[in-house]
């Protein structure tokens, strides 16, 4: 092969991955937009101002995490009881970091770093779910995470300049694009009667423990013990 | 900018990126033992099941199996996406619905 022949199918592949990612994206802004609106309108009514209620969306950008916050600063609490709230909430993104070890490990500990700061519920599972038969990336999961990013700080802008001019997202049947997407996503990775017994575990845990205690324990808890379940049970699920 | 609003912003940022972002680059690090591995590989099903369950079944924070337009939804939603594994046409099917069962 050519030296010159090596450039161009470089500049060749980067492009179509990142023009993937975004395409991936595009479920999440469609559920992005409507949330991050509706945090907008409800930090302003806190009494962040716009640039503070934007900041958070850039600096924090974790959904159920700036609701509480903000709900939480309105009623008047202590930021280190905020602080201390938002880290266990947001604790269930270490299993999400954990398991995109096995894919991302080759990179480097600096992209990674940059990487791991747009993990969210929504971008961890696209990425998660591309990466069960493609290659791991670079290019397309940092393009996965900069438009979803991008769509909840541009989202959270307008909330911000809009405050109660809209009327209910859910109209538009907004409401149910996350969780949509959560249920292809879950077709999707039920590859065999284990993962199907594992998810179903963690379904019924997860339901369980939310009655129990308010927060998002639920979904921390749930998962690792239905994770854990599914390995003490393959001798016994591996003979269906 | 009011200075309590932005230690909030810096403080609840700072424990967030740090648990998204010490395993990714320290477990990369080193060799992890096969059976972590395998518990990692039920991880996504896991996660995904128990963040879509609650939403489905507890709209309100409180269990509703009659009348819930997220369950009703979820049907013809799970459907499509078990029939065509498209997660445009599954998306566009769930907000349909919604909409429909919405009025």
């Amino acid at each position: 092969m050519q030296p010159q022949d090596e450039i161009v199918p470089r500049n060749v592949t980067v492009a179509p991955l990142m023009w993937q990612g975004v395409r991936a994206a595009m479920p999440i802004v469609l559920g992005y937009l409507p949330l991050g609106f509706a945090y907008g309108v409800l930090a302003r009514e806190a009494g962040f101002n716009l640039w503070e209620t934007v900041l958070m969306s850039v600096l924090l950008y974790a959904g159920s995490g700036q609701f509480i916050a903000v709900s939480m600063f309105s009623s008047g609490m202590a930021a280190a009881a905020i602080i201390f709230t938002v880290f266990l909430v947001n604790l269930r993104h270490l299993l999400f970091s954990a398991s995109l070890v096995p894919h991302l490990r080759r990179f480097r500990p600096g992209a990674l770093a940059l990487l791991a700061a747009e993990i969210t519920d929504e971008t961890f599972a696209v990425a998660i779910n591309h990466y069960s038969d493609h290659e791991a990336s670079l290019p397309y999961h940092f393009s996965l995470n900069l438009a979803a990013h991008f769509s909840w700080v541009l989202a959270s802008l307008l909330g911000g300049l809009a405050g109660n001019l809209m009327g209910d997202p859910a109209r538009f049947g907004f409401n149910f694009a996350l969780p949509a997407m959560f249920i292809i996503l879950l077709v999707m990775q039920l590859k065999d009667k284990k993962t199907l017994i594992v998810a179903a575990l963690a379904a019924l845990f997860s339901v369980v423990f939310a009655l129990l205690w308010p927060g998002s324990w639920n979904i921390i808890l749930a998962t690792v013990i239905a994770a854990t379940l599914g390995v003490f049970l393959e001798p016994w699920t591996s003979k269906f | 900018m009011d200075k309590q609003i932005l230690i909030i912003i810096l403080g609840t940022a700072v424990v967030t990126y740090l648990p998204r972002m010490l395993p990714l680059v320290v477990l990369s690090r080193v060799r992890l033992p096969e059976v972590f591995l395998r518990w990692l590989s039920y991880v996504p099903a896991a996660v995904l099941a128990a963040l879509l369950a609650p939403g489905l079944l507890l709209p309100d924070g409180k269990l509703s199996l009659a009348a819930n337009p997220y369950l009703l939804a979820a049907i013809p939603t799970g459907f499509v996406a078990l029939k065509t594994r498209s997660m445009a046409l599954t998306i566009l099917t769930g907000m349909v619905a919604m909409v429909l069962i919405q009025r």
